[in-house]
């Protein structure tokens, strides 16, 4: 029931020219990051001569690529999550969904899912790239992997986000705009806070957890930090539509 | 075997300290179709939500087929087919797309999706529609488009919140013979403000005023207080009231205006041709009877306007 309320989503996005724009676009920025970054690898290497200063080729240009998705993906999640829920409320379909044998869960999973597996095509996109120089150069996998890992993980807790604000407003705009915001703000805490490294509100950055990941690290911590936002949200937005059966 | 497909008790919906539906109960018994009547703002719509989990009541129970709603939601949401007054459409789907999405998550087996959709296309009269854009069809179609995917799982419990709005007048016959047709084998509820399209197509009428029940019965029932035993007799050169009073069965005798007069007679009782032999034997002019029929209208309001007196 899951994956059928998720490939309706799926189905949404991909009826209208939107989905398919965003993708493009998407692809079109990271390929131009990825083409600079290999272009970018042979002068800087050319200059550096001493051992210290030469760094892989997958860490150079998966770092130019995974080092600009998050920001690039802060503008594009709020567009896509913005219908997610906020649509079906001023379409007035919610009540299609509900009154289907569906429990909310099943709802608010589908649709994050869906969501979800629409990035992924993105996020796959990115790893086919960065697997590529495979062809011509001996890539560090784990390294590359790591850093697909760490992005989905980011996305998913972007979707999370994104579908609790759409479930709690009528204006897919207003939904983008406040999931932009909030999103920007997680990114920004970082920085702001950046003199004080043991402050706990700094802890709540997500690129502060995303860092790791980018270093090909997994821990723990990280992978708990993103499970934890996500189900927060989600949690959220089933109790969010609950209200809506309870108090009309 | 149980043939109570609906069984509502005591529901009760309350937004603030405002009851919207107050105490409402009733069963419903499969291959019936129940009319639900009422005022604009009533509580026909809550009612129906709360009947397809839309909405929770604040206090009573909803069962189908014996499944409660509270406890046990989607098996008894998915004996449901429900329509809501807007019909909720995702505008950038074919028809054919949408019904197969109404019809996966009704949980119809995969194997017989496609065939589900063409029967539903075809029972809406959808069948030449099936790759146009929700988007671009009529109000009407849009509205069959609602009823398709009511009925796509052939629930036991079809729930219709005013399925014939904007639609043309053959599209109405249509689906009035529709909701007949269902009603052969599910129940089905309707909600609307038509008054004969109850009469039409119910066997079973609720009428629901400021969220009380206020009529609960047979559509016979409602016929029966609209025709009345009553007959409006024109005559030029009336009679002494005690020489129509002694014709048999009739029992009161009110003067209307000038030369018309209601007969009141025993029900049953058919003194009409007895009348117009007396009237062409004694020549009293006789020049108009006929049965004198309260309109539905008249018995709707009498009905929503009683409840308050006697309270």
């Amino acid at each position: 029931m899951i994956v059928n309320i998720a490939r309706k989503e799926l189905k949404g996005l991909f009826s209208s020219p939107m989905g398919w724009v965003v993708l493009a676009l998407l692809q079109f920025v990271f390929a131009t990051f990825f083409v600079m970054g290999v272009d970018q690898y042979f002068l800087t290497m050319s200059g550096s001569m001493r051992p210290d200063q030469r760094i892989g080729v997958t860490e150079f240009v998966g770092g130019n690529v995974f080092g600009i998705a998050p920001f690039i993906m802060l503008f594009a999640v709020p567009l896509l999550s913005m219908r997610l829920i906020s649509e079906e409320r001023r379409q007035q379909t919610l009540p299609f969904l509900f009154s289907a044998p569906l429990s909310l869960t099943e709802i608010v999973l589908g649709k994050f899912l869906g969501l979800l597996a629409f990035l992924s095509i993105s996020v796959a996109f990115i790893g086919a790239m960065v697997l590529s120089l495979n062809l011509w150069a001996d890539i560090d996998i784990g390294f590359a992997l790591s850093n697909l890992l760490g992005l989905w993980l980011l996305l998913a807790s972007y979707c999370a986000l994104g579908t609790y604000v759409s479930s709690t407003t009528q204006q897919p705009v207003v939904a983008a705009i406040i999931t932009f915001v909030v999103l920007l703000a997680l990114q920004l805490i970082e920085y702001f806070l950046a003199g004080d490294p043991s402050n706990t509100v700094a802890k709540l950055s997500l690129m502060r957890h995303m860092e790791p990941f980018s270093r090909g690290l997994l821990d723990t911590r990280d992978l708990a930090y993103f499970l934890l936002f996500i189900i927060t949200f989600l949690t959220l937005t089933i109790r969010r539509l609950d209200a809506d059966r309870l108090r009309g | 075997m149980t043939t109570i497909t609906v069984e509502a008790s005591e529901l009760t919906r309350k937004y603030g300290g405002r009851a919207a539906v107050n105490d409402v109960s009733f069963t419903l018994n499969k291959g019936e179709v129940l009319g639900f009547l009422g005022p604009n703002g009533a509580g026909k719509s809550t009612t129906m939500k709360m009947l397809t989990g839309n909405l929770a009541p604040s206090n009573g129970s909803v069962k189908i087929c014996g499944i409660d709603m509270m406890e046990h939601p989607k098996d008894a949401k998915a004996l449901i087919g429900y329509l809501p007054e807007q019909p909720p459409l995702y505008r950038e789907l074919t028809v054919d797309e949408f019904l197969t999405i109404a019809a996966r998550l009704h949980r119809v087996s995969r194997q017989h999706i496609k065939k589900a959709v063409d029967i539903a296309k075809q029972r809406c009269g959808l069948t030449e529609m099936g790759k146009r854009l929700i988007e671009n069809l009529s109000k009407g179609y849009q509205q069959r488009v609602g009823i398709a995917q009511a009925i796509i799982h052939n629930p036991m419990v079809v729930i219709l919140d005013e399925p014939t709005v904007g639609l043309d007048p053959i599209q109405i016959r249509d689906i009035r013979a529709l909701i007949k047709e269902l009603g052969g084998e599910h129940s089905v509820i309707l909600s609307t403000h038509i008054l004969p399209e109850v009469e039409m197509v119910c066997d079973r009428v609720q009428i629901i005023h400021k969220g009380s029940l206020v009529f609960n019965g047979d559509i016979d029932v409602l016929k029966q207080q609209r025709h009345g035993n009553r007959l409006l007799l024109g005559l030029h050169h009336a009679p002494a009231h005690e020489t129509l009073l002694a014709i048999p069965g009739v029992e009161r005798i009110e003067a209307v205006d000038g030369k018309l007069l209601r007969i009141h007679h025993t029900p049953g009782a058919a003194p009409a041709e007895a009348l117009v032999q007396a009237a062409v034997n004694q020549n009293w002019g006789l020049f108009q009877i006929n049965p004198d029929q309260t309109s539905l209208e008249e018995v709707f309001v009498q009905l929503t306007f009683q409840e308050p007196a006697a309270a």
